[in-house]
């Protein structure tokens, strides 16, 4: 680990403008992902701007009905919150499927956004990567790339996104806030993270001096049709091959609204509106669960090693909306998969 | 900002207070030093072990603020008025925890290494009293892995815990 100024925001205000007087500061707070990157050297920040002390671990409701998660609530509180599990069940799934309760005790919810992939010439500074120093290549592409992307990959960056998180947020419209220097904004979550294309070592829309604040949820009316099936090497504690969140609002027999996001196959969660528009309007079934998929995966492409995501995502797409349609969502401590 | 950035500046540290096992600590550490390398080389604290260093094993699992955690993933700079349990608070007047008895008990590993980790793990599993069945045990536990494969024996042991209800070493 390089060694770095250590700096405690008091203020908002405080952190934004040590960040901004910095180009090479990082905002830190559970620390489960930075201070492993900074034990890799693959991130050596010269200043770390640490937020833990800002008022951000409040749960409040939002006048649309919905809620506000403030952005240091740890990923373990967010899960077991009474008003998420109630009404955000699908999001408390997604972040239960991740990680190990001590680090879902430290993780919070705004570092969760902004995990950084787990591609392994990412994390090894004697390869190169265009994530990490861009222009150096990308060993992937024709390397061990079992656990790398099918979609939106470019010829620069084949990477996936680590977060289950935010497959349940993406599933769920939540919306980013984050504070600058230019003042407060709002960023939807498909607008937070970004494909690699020629820029991949950019993960996110965030600009360096903005501090993410908190994650709103909408009011969210699917009841118990929603899953989170998380596919991985084993059965606890790994990251996903592939992952699918589904939530369904049925009426009279007939999906009147469908959510279909995935982990594991993309650099940022993958949502797909086309493949929810195929199911809205018919009855949920098994040929249309298909057809969903088939329109998810339509531009799928492996490569060497990451063939099988794309049978192995197909047949998840179908288990996952078969899934919610039933009311039946995927445990995540009873690990079979019905 | 707070004083602590004044301290920043100061090539000796940054000052903590860190309350370990009960014993009140206040100490100066380097930006870089992590939680797990401070109670083991500031403090002599060595019952928390080392394993992969990166948030992968639970080997370094200690109870922070109520909460188990990784330390190995946390800069001790940032944890100034903090409590701490490691495996050498659990026992009261030579009395092991529950935890530590039903280790022994059920022969619970055979190295020892990721044992206290473990233990941390398990006691704080207790507390947090969302594992009932057997898959709840073995998927709470996930954060914790043991190369000698004593897993059968670990969950034993902590279902024998559960059944008998006791948290402490005090009877």
């Amino acid at each position: 680990m390089n060694n770095f100024e250590y700096l405690r925001a008091e203020t908002l205000d405080q952190a934004v403008a040590a960040a901004a007087a910095n180009p090479a500061a990082k905002f830190i707070a559970g620390g489960t992902n930075l201070v492993d990157l900074m034990k890799y050297n693959v991130e050596r920040p010269e200043r770390v701007i640490d937020i833990t002390r800002l008022p951000l671990r409040e749960i409040a409701p939002t006048e649309e009905g919905g809620l506000l998660i403030g952005a240091l609530v740890p990923n373990s509180d967010l899960a077991y919150d009474e008003r998420i599990q109630a009404c955000y069940p699908l999001l408390a799934s997604a972040i239960l499927a991740g990680a190990s309760p001590q680090l879902r005790n430290s993780a919070t919810t705004g570092g969760n956004l902004l995990q950084r992939t787990r591609c392994y010439y990412f994390y090894d500074p004697g390869t190169p990567c265009n994530k990490r120093e861009p222009g150096t290549g990308c060993p992937a592409i024709e390397g061990q790339n079992r656990i790398h992307a099918i979609l939106g990959t470019s010829e620069h960056c084949i990477a996936t996104h680590p977060s289950d998180m935010c497959v349940g947020l993406a599933a769920l419209e939540a919306v980013i806030h984050v504070q600058g220097q230019g003042g407060a904004r709002r960023i939807p979550i498909g607008e937070f993270h970004r494909l690699p294309g020629d820029t991949p070592h950019i993960d996110t829309t965030l600009r360096h001096d903005e501090v993410v604040t908190g994650v709103e949820l909408p009011p969210s009316d699917y009841g118990s049709n929603h899953t989170y099936l998380k596919l991985r090497d084993r059965l606890s504690y790994a990251f996903a091959l592939v992952s699918v969140a589904a939530a369904l609002k049925i009426e009279d027999g007939v999906v009147a609204k469908a959510r279909l996001a995935l982990g594991g196959v993309a650099h940022k969660p993958w949502r797909d509106t086309a493949a929810e528009a195929l199911l809205v309007g018919n009855p949920p079934g098994r040929e249309r669960f298909a057809a969903a998929a088939e329109e998810v995966l339509r531009d799928a492409r492996g490569y060497a090693h990451n063939s099988f995501k794309i049978e192995l995502a197909r047949r998840a797409i179908i288990r996952a909306l078969e899934q919610a349609a039933a009311g039946t969502p995927q445990s995540q401590t009873d690990k079979r998969i019905r | 900002m707070s004083p602590s950035q004044e301290a920043s500046a100061d090539a000796a540290g940054i000052p903590v207070t860190l309350t370990v096992n009960g014993t009140t600590h206040r100490l100066t550490v380097q930006p870089t030093a992590v939680l797990l390398d401070v109670l083991r080389e500031r403090l002599q604290l060595t019952g928390t072990k080392k394993g992969c260093d990166h948030g992968q094993c639970g080997a370094c699992t200690v109870i922070l603020d109520g909460r188990r955690v990784n330390s190995c993933m946390v800069l001790a700079a940032m944890k100034d008025g903090s409590s701490v349990t490691t495996i050498e608070g659990l026992a009261e007047d030579g009395r092991l925890h529950p935890m530590q008895q039903a280790f022994i008990e059920h022969d619970a590993f055979q190295c020892g290494y990721c044992t206290p980790g473990q233990i941390m793990s398990a006691v704080a599993l207790l507390e947090e009293g969302r594992a009932n069945t057997v898959e709840e045990i073995r998927e709470y536990m996930s954060g914790n892995l043991c190369r000698c494969g004593a897993y059968v024996n670990i969950v034993a042991a902590i279902q024998q815990v559960l059944a008998t209800g006791r948290r402490s070493a005090t009877p």
